[in-house]
């Protein structure tokens, strides 16, 4: 029997159902760092990705139902393909891709009855850390230009306020992949080890494709050892628990590593 | 129109499930991009006898002329000389015929410049393509056998005399060595042994690489021999372009080894250019074979 529902119920009952699948997995991020930008998520698969290249500078980075994102994935990868190759490779940007992307999910949103429960991010390096782009966009085809960091999926606010205590501006890569890992296992009961992290770059000035995969190779290796010690002293006094304190030594930068440095 | 793309249409068919293969998607949902036939319509239409009176359309467009590859221990070479005529004309000085096609092969072409770069431009992101979309590249038979399938694409364009054909070479990692493809209009794919040459200059660069090429050179030596074998072929054939001192434009040279595709720099093209050119002054004809006689019994 049919019955009256208000669009505002409607509306209302499609954006919570699509958080709800979107805080069901685990935790995505996005930091620049001095030399450009780092993408990091817990993900045990090494064959099905979260992080992906979409063209010669933007990259792809999406939490959510994985065959939802997937298919945006490819379908980023062919609009910007053609794109390139219709005009000039450097016409294709990460603010039109995720206008477009926008487009799509706003669409879907409204005119169909299961939003996509996804949420993901375009970022774009640049010729310096200020021409960074980072475009966040919702399940419902809202875009927010962020700065600095993103973090998205699982539990995205307490990894959003370890990571605030953490970021500074013109972070190392290795610094940067610290604060990462250590906001991530220290928003979450369970600790991350290096084999279930998917970590992906946009090097800036590399020629060509900037995007490079790091998981699995010896640079990831050295880069999570050269970070460990900055965070190892705090998150081995009392693990998740103690998290504030930990964040805070962290994030005071060279002079709380030191200090760490000393106590091991 | 006709000239966006984007619109509700080509969206739905980037979200659709189907190919990794761009010219595929393309023929799919953007016909009128692609070269060729299908995407040059309106010169399609001009028919076969296109062209004012006995001039065919391919006598009015420039033509690139020679590339050279060869096999060394490393990997593979492959060089092309800078000119591009028109007739009797020196259409271009400095044109670029030899490519990264992706991380482990390159490719260069001869034959009209438009079709021939055309080709390669949809080559390379063809298998950019593939690997962003697939997580993985394509085997080099693969690469090879995809490139064969777009000159066989070109097939009508060559009956109008837009004739172009690429050179293919990489590095296979299953074989711990670099191969080399040539292929005929039609689409026919040759493996090559050891060294090929095609366009206008090859007959002659091949007889020199023939002579000067050694199993398993260094990367210097196979240089060395590249740089010859395109000096001669300028030395004979008037279409192919020889050392330009004076300018600075030298043979451009692509070698592929395990470690990937390396464009040799300029300055350093110009080094072994100045080699090749010192070496002439005192023996125009170049380096000679040894020559072993009959055996004194």
């Amino acid at each position: 029997m049919p019955f009256y529902v208000s669009p505002e119920q409607q509306m209302k009952d499609k954006a919570d159902y699509a958080r709800k699948g979107i805080a069901r997995g685990r935790s995505g991020v996005v930091i620049q760092y001095d030399q450009g930008i780092l993408f990091v998520a817990p993900n045990p698969s090494r064959a099905l990705h979260k992080i992906s290249e979409i063209y010669d500078r933007i990259a792809f980075a999406a939490v959510g139902r994985y065959n939802e994102f997937e298919n945006l994935r490819v379908a980023g990868v062919r609009y910007a393909d053609v794109r390139g190759y219709q005009y000039d490779r450097g016409d294709v940007t990460a603010r039109g891709l995720a206008n477009w992307y926008a487009q799509i999910l706003g669409t879907v949103f409204t005119e169909s009855n299961k939003p996509l429960e996804v949420e993901f991010v375009v970022a774009e390096v640049g010729e310096s850390p200020d021409l960074d782009q980072i475009y966040r966009i919702f399940f419902d085809g809202s875009v927010q230009d962020e700065h600095g960091f993103v973090a998205m999926g699982g539990q995205a606010e307490q990894v959003t306020s370890a990571l605030k205590e953490r970021y500074e501006d013109g972070l190392t890569l290795a610094g940067a992949l610290g604060a990462v890992t250590a906001s991530l296992s220290g928003s979450s009961d369970e600790d991350i080890t290096t084999g279930q992290l998917e970590v992906g770059i946009l090097a800036r000035g590399r020629a060509h494709r900037s995007f490079r995969r790091l998981t699995g190779t010896p640079q990831l290796e050295r880069l999570l050892a050269e970070a460990r010690p900055a965070d190892a002293g705090p998150a081995g006094n009392g693990s998740a628990g103690n998290g504030s304190a930990g964040n805070g030594s962290g994030g005071n930068g060279s002079g709380g590593n030191g200090g760490g440095g000393q106590g091991g | 129109m006709g000239s966006d793309y984007f619109g509700g249409q080509f969206t739905a068919a980037c979200l659709r499930a189907g190919t990794s293969s761009f010219a595929d998607f393309l023929a799919d949902s953007a016909p009128g991009l692609l070269p060729g036939p299908a995407g040059a319509a309106g010169a399609g239409a001009a028919g076969p006898a296109a062209g004012s009176g006995d001039r065919s359309l391919g006598d009015q467009v420039p033509h690139g002329t020679t590339i050279v590859a060869a096999d060394f221990a490393d990997g593979v070479i492959m060089a092309g000389d800078r000119r591009s005529v028109l007739g009797n004309m020196i259409a271009q000085r400095d044109i670029e015929k030899v490519f990264r096609s992706d991380d482990y092969s390159c490719v260069g072409f001869s034959g009209v410049a438009g079709v021939g770069l055309e080709l390669v431009r949809l080559f390379q992101l063809e298998l950019e393509h593939y690997e962003k979309l697939e997580g993985r590249a394509l085997s080099l038979e693969g690469k090879a056998n995809r490139l064969g399938n777009f000159v066989r694409g070109n097939l009508g364009g060559a009956m109008q005399g837009l004739i172009a054909v690429p050179l293919f070479a990489g590095y296979d990692p299953e074989a711990g060595q670099g191969r080399i493809f040539s292929y005929d209009v039609a689409g026919g794919r040759y493996e090559e042994r050891k060294f090929h040459a095609i366009g206008s200059g090859s007959v002659f660069a091949r007889g020199a690489l023939k002579k000067l090429y050694i199993d398993d050179m260094s990367a210097g030596d196979a240089i060395m021999a590249c740089m010859h074998a395109l000096y001669d072929a300028a030395d004979e054939d008037s279409a192919t372009g020889g050392p330009d001192l004076t300018r600075r434009i030298y043979p451009m040279v692509a070698t592929v080894t395990a470690d990937g595709f390396e464009l040799l720099p300029e300055a350093e093209a110009g080094r072994y250019t100045q080699a090749v050119v010192d070496e002439r002054m005192s023996s125009p004809g170049g380096p000679t074979a040894p020559l072993s006689g009959p055996q004194d019994s």
